[in-house]
């Protein structure tokens, strides 16, 4: 299942209120870095599909980071029971990102 | 098996790439997670020869990667994992995948170095920084600190006048060692104030930067500054790490022992990975390209 796209009108429900863990992808289109980043979360979506929800925040056209402390880009947050429990800043290899992910999961 | 595997995908990289791929040789660039390097997170570059207005960073490595592709380069847009130069054909593995080269050009280029004062670790990506082009829109309005005295600082203070509203620009010695065009840019600009012999001793802050300490230099005098941000821009650090076998100089940087060869029979070197003293795109496009002519001379003297 693709990743989706999340907006300030539905983060709560989305991100914060999940039953299972949620990964979010703070991106903007000028952030060369981010269409990197994109496409290998795009592929972990889909492997880990089921087990964690992926979505995407466009930061030029949403408010959201700010509540978080978002002020890099590219910025990998990691949602559990509506709290953050890991932030990736920069962009991070495939490899990095799976660690992160096995390690939310098995938490 | 590659004739060559290129590790790095900037201009020294990029370079290589072109001229491996033209003269035949079967060319394989481990690009890196951070794909096109430094050029990558600056904005106008104004003096990269063949650009009278400039060109973008990013622009200028989407051009030179485009065109190793049109001659054939390979790409895996990875960083790699492991390499072992112990023994010919060299190896080189990405994440679960191994590569096999008969050359390598090592062209891994520098990273910004950050200060090491307290404070400044947790704080990365929530108020401190190192790339003005990147995350200067997080800081509309808000006031500034760029810490540095060359090239890199000028530039970053200027970007981030685009954003800020005040930009206080840190130098621990008494006179900037930037170029002097863009000296007189950041002395011209109103946005700027210039603190000398100065230096940040800690950056503190709830969950995100609130205010540092600086150290007057001279008087050993400590004042504290609330700020919103800190962009670091003192240097930059080469590449090295999982390079085993490879002799490095004092500064940590890759040592040529001839013509671009490493100690490494086969094993070769270029841009900023090695050059602690120019450190310029063209530079490292230059070397890219000799190290490249060494690579074909090479294979051909050696496997013949």
């Amino acid at each position: 299942m693709a990743d989706l796209t999340l907006t300030d009108q539905d983060f709560e429900a989305q991100v914060l209120k999940s039953e299972i863990p949620v990964l979010v992808d703070f991106w903007a289109e000028w952030c060369h870095p981010c269409g990197i980043v994109g496409p290998i979360i795009e592929e972990l979506a889909a492997e880990y599909a089921g087990k964690l929800k992926v979505g995407k925040v466009n930061v030029d056209q949403n408010q959201i980071a700010g509540n978080f402390g978002v002020m890099s880009l590219p910025s990998v947050l990691f949602f559990k029971n509506g709290q953050v429990v890991k932030a990736l800043v920069g962009a991070q290899s495939k490899d990095s990102y799976k660690k992160e992910i096995e390690q939310v999961l098995s938490a | 098996m590659y004739d060559v595997i290129i590790i790095g995908s900037g201009p020294a990289g990029l370079t290589a790439a072109i001229y491996t791929t033209r003269a035949d040789l079967k060319t394989l660039v481990i690009s890196g997670v951070k794909q096109g390097g430094q050029l990558m997170l600056t904005t106008l570059v104004e003096n990269f020869p063949g650009f009278p207005d400039g060109i973008q960073g990013p622009d200028l490595m989407q051009s030179m990667r485009k065109q190793a592709e049109k001659f054939g380069t390979e790409f895996v847009d990875d960083d790699f994992t492991t390499v072992d130069f112990s023994k010919k054909p060299f190896k080189i593995s990405v994440g679960d995948k191994t590569y096999e080269g008969k050359s390598i050009i090592i062209a891994t280029g520098a990273n910004n170095k950050w200060l090491n004062i307290p404070g400044e670790t947790e704080k990365i990506g929530r108020g401190v920084s190192s790339c003005a082009p990147c995350d200067g829109v997080f800081f509309r309005n808000k006031n500034i600190i760029v810490v540095g005295g060359g090239d890199t600082a000028m530039e970053e203070a200027i970007v981030l006048t685009k954003f800020a509203a005040s930009v206080t620009l840190i130098h621990r010695r008494d006179a900037f060692k930037a170029s002097e065009i863009m000296q007189k840019r950041v002395k011209e600009n109103p946005k700027i104030k210039i603190m000398l012999n100065s230096e940040l001793t800690e950056i503190l802050g709830e969950q995100k930067v609130e205010k540092v300490k600086i150290k007057n230099s001279r008087t050993g005098e400590i004042s504290e500054m609330p700020i919103d941000g800190v962009f670091v821009a003192v240097g930059h650090m080469p590449n090295t790490t999982n390079l085993a076998g490879i002799d490095l100089d004092e500064a940590g940087f890759i040592k040529i022992h001839d013509h671009y060869l490493t100690n490494i029979d086969g094993v070769f070197v270029a841009g900023d990975v090695h050059d602690n003293k120019y450190k310029q795109a063209i530079t490292a496009a230059g070397h890219g390209c000799s190290a490249a002519l060494e690579v074909q001379k090479w294979l051909e003297e050696s496997h013949s």
